[in-house]
């Protein structure tokens, strides 16, 4: 079992003839990942590798019956990108692409939650289910299938952790990456949820970082709804405040959002909190 | 990035919110010649990027022409928090009857723009949520209809604004969040919006934080950076398109993805040394830029090793240690380096960093610690 996306997800790629797109079709597809179609508004009736090219992701939905997409249009197309999917009636939307204005992403969350569409992302890795699909860039060989979930805000220092716990012997049930925006589609605390609910999921392993009060809102879902163990990363200790650390959303404001209050928060209720990414592995063995 | 006093009044003059009519000056004659036009008593205000700006000394009230000159001789040159006041904004005073905060900004738990008010203006709204946060009044905008009149209304009631401003007031926080929505604020604050004693709404003091990853729709607003307010390495990170922030430790960090520098840096920290900057290279770690990125480190004299850590997903360390080893080249230098390569083709890629001088690790535990000692002088293999 595993959350979001399995074997059966039917994917669609927009921005398929891209150079990012079409580097990393060619990588989910060689992964095992069920890639149904790609969109590229003007390029309908091309071909990348084995996989058709709609121009639309409504003609992609209809000729497919796709229930995934992945987004690596540029950034000042993702919004329109994520409208486009939602408005097709894409269940599942994950968005890689960096560098979405704010006031875009607060325009299309309204929207979602009209439609009742999914968005992981965007600023993100993606969803990785070990054999089974690969939705964005993460590398797929430091995975393994195993009982561990894993959730994170962050890119190579999720495959930092899941390269450790692969390491020693821990498999994944699913890899998750929200992003590092300061709004995305899906929080912690939803991810949180869906690895309580799936059966095979035995651990869960939650990477954060400064900013915001996300972190703060997963130790108290984990106190009041969860009965499997999480334990976590926090990146940033050494972070200034009111400096932005590469990703848009990691920036303590004022007295907000620092690594302290998140580890403390999550310590508070239980949680085990690694001093370092390496230490994970041993954490969960201590479990 | 953040917009001056004068950038952002002037941007919020354009959108109808009524502002003194001021003039910035950068000398102290300028400034004579301004205050007389203006006719009457003027506020002297240096423009630098920093808080606390009264406190320091940075602003003045001038009762003449002649006061107005020698105060700006003053500010002109003052240091406030490590910044330089090149440039002064010269305003008519006003005589005022309360003190308004209005301001608008993200709410990231709730996933919209809020906007804030008080009747408590004139201090940080932070110092106001502190010790009477009753006296703040939020009200968050949905992004399909913007801030209707009723809206605008409930807060003034809220904050006990007089009936007989309530006009003005919508007039306002409706051109304020035109302001902010059409030019991809963060944050558009006034404090204070004052009542003059003539029963008039007037937006004394103005900032303005702009999203950085929108500036390419706003060519106008991206030329209104003030690059004199950043340390000049960052300039040029921002430039070579790296993600660069200065601090003031001895390791420089290298690393690839925002997360795992940071989690690099925190991991000099817990080894007992202390991380000299934040940097993400991002993917692939080509030659051009891990050299542009080494120059950045270098310049800092602070800096006694520096620690790569790259995580090859994607991309595989081979190519990558050919990348930094070709950056070496380009920039030759003393300071000793410590790097790890995980991923694809680690052991090759650590191969071919054993070949130059480089220390090479394995987890990051081990290079961190190798990274700390090598800055405190210890002889490391």
């Amino acid at each position: 079992m595993s959350i979001l996306v399995n074997k059966n997800t039917r994917l669609i790629v927009q921005g398929i003839t891209g150079r990012e797109g079409s580097f990393h079709t060619e990588q989910a597809v060689a992964y095992g990942t069920n890639i149904v179609g790609g969109v590229t508004p003007g390029k309908g009736g091309e071909w990348v590798g084995k996989v058709p090219v709609f121009d639309t992701v409504k003609a992609a939905v209809e000729a497919t019956e796709a229930n995934c997409s992945v987004i690596y249009v540029p950034s000042l197309y993702t919004a329109d990108a994520i409208l486009e999917a939602a408005d097709a009636g894409i269940p599942l939307i994950v968005a890689i692409t960096e560098g979405v204005p704010v006031l875009d992403m607060i325009r299309v969350r309204a929207f979602l939650d009209r439609k009742g569409s999914r968005l992981v992302g965007p600023n993100c890795p993606g969803l990785l289910t070990p054999n089974e699909a690969k939705v964005g860039i993460m590398p797929g060989h430091i995975t393994t299938p195993g009982n561990v979930g894993v959730v994170s805000r962050s890119g190579t220092l999720t495959y930092e952790v899941v390269y450790a716990l692969t390491s020693h012997g821990m498999g994944q049930t699913t890899c998750v990456g929200i992003g590092g925006d300061p709004i995305c589609g899906t929080g912690f605390t939803e991810v949180l949820a869906m690895f309580e609910d799936d059966p095979v999921t035995e651990q869960i392993v939650l990477i954060g970082e400064i900013g915001g009060t996300d972190e703060e809102e997963a130790a108290r879902f984990i106190a009041e709804e969860m009965t499997k163990p999480v334990v976590a990363f926090i990146a940033g200790r050494t972070a200034p405040p009111n400096k932005r650390m590469g990703h848009a959303g990691a920036i303590i404001e004022g007295e907000t959002g620092t690594a302290e209050s998140k580890i403390k928060a999550l310590e508070r209720v239980g949680v085990k909190v690694a001093e370092h990414p390496e230490q994970i592995p041993e954490l969960i063995a201590s479990l | 990035m953040k917009l001056h006093e004068y950038q952002s009044k002037f941007r919020f003059a354009e959108y109808g919110i009524p502002i003194p009519k001021g003039q910035t000056a950068t000398t102290a004659s300028q400034a004579f010649t301004i205050a007389e036009e203006i006719g009457g008593p003027v506020v002297v205000k240096a423009q630098v990027l920093a808080g606390g700006r009264g406190k320091a000394g940075g602003v003045k009230l001038a009762h003449t022409p002649e006061e107005a000159k020698k105060h700006a001789r003053v500010i002109l040159g003052m240091d406030i928090k490590g910044l330089i006041v090149k440039k002064i904004l010269i305003d008519p005073a006003v005589e005022i009857e309360a003190e308004i905060y209005l301001g608008i900004t993200i709410d990231r738990a709730a996933r919209r723009s809020v906007m804030i008010a008080s009747s408590a203006g004139g201090i940080a709204i932070e110092e106001v949520a502190a010790k009477t946060p009753e006296k703040i009044v939020r009200a968050h905008i949905d992004p399909c209809l913007g801030l209707p009149n009723y809206q605008a209304r409930n807060i003034a009631c809220e904050i006990g604004l007089s009936r007989t401003l309530w006009k003005q007031f919508i007039h306002i926080t409706s051109a304020l969040y035109r302001c902010y929505e059409e030019s991809n604020a963060s944050l558009t604050e006034i404090n204070p919006l004052v009542v003059t004693n003539g029963n008039q709404l007037l937006a004394l003091d103005g900032k303005m934080t702009l999203d950085d990853n929108a500036l390419f729709r706003h060519p106008r607003l991206a030329e209104m950076r003030d690059t004199d307010e950043e340390a000049p390495a960052e300039t040029l990170a921002r430039q070579a398109d790296l993600s660069y922030v200065k601090l003031d430790g001895e390791i420089g960090c290298m690393v690839n993805g925002a997360g795992l520098a940071m989690a690099t840096m925190d991991m000099t920290k817990l080894f007992g040394g202390s991380p000299a900057n934040f940097l993400d290279i991002g993917g692939g770690a080509k030659s051009d830029k891990v050299a542009a990125a080494l120059r950045i480190i270098l310049a800092d004299p602070n800096v006694k090793a520096v620690l790569f850590n790259i995580f090859g997903g994607i991309t595989r360390c081979d190519e990558v240690a050919h990348g930094i080893l070709s950056a070496l080249g380009e920039v030759p230098t003393d300071v000793p380096m410590v790097a790890r390569l995980v991923g694809t083709n680690e052991e090759k890629g650590r191969a071919i960093l054993a070949q130059s001088n480089m220390i090479t690790a394995i987890t990051l535990a081990e290079a961190a610690q190798k990274a700390v000692e090598a800055a405190h002088g210890v002889s490391v293999k």
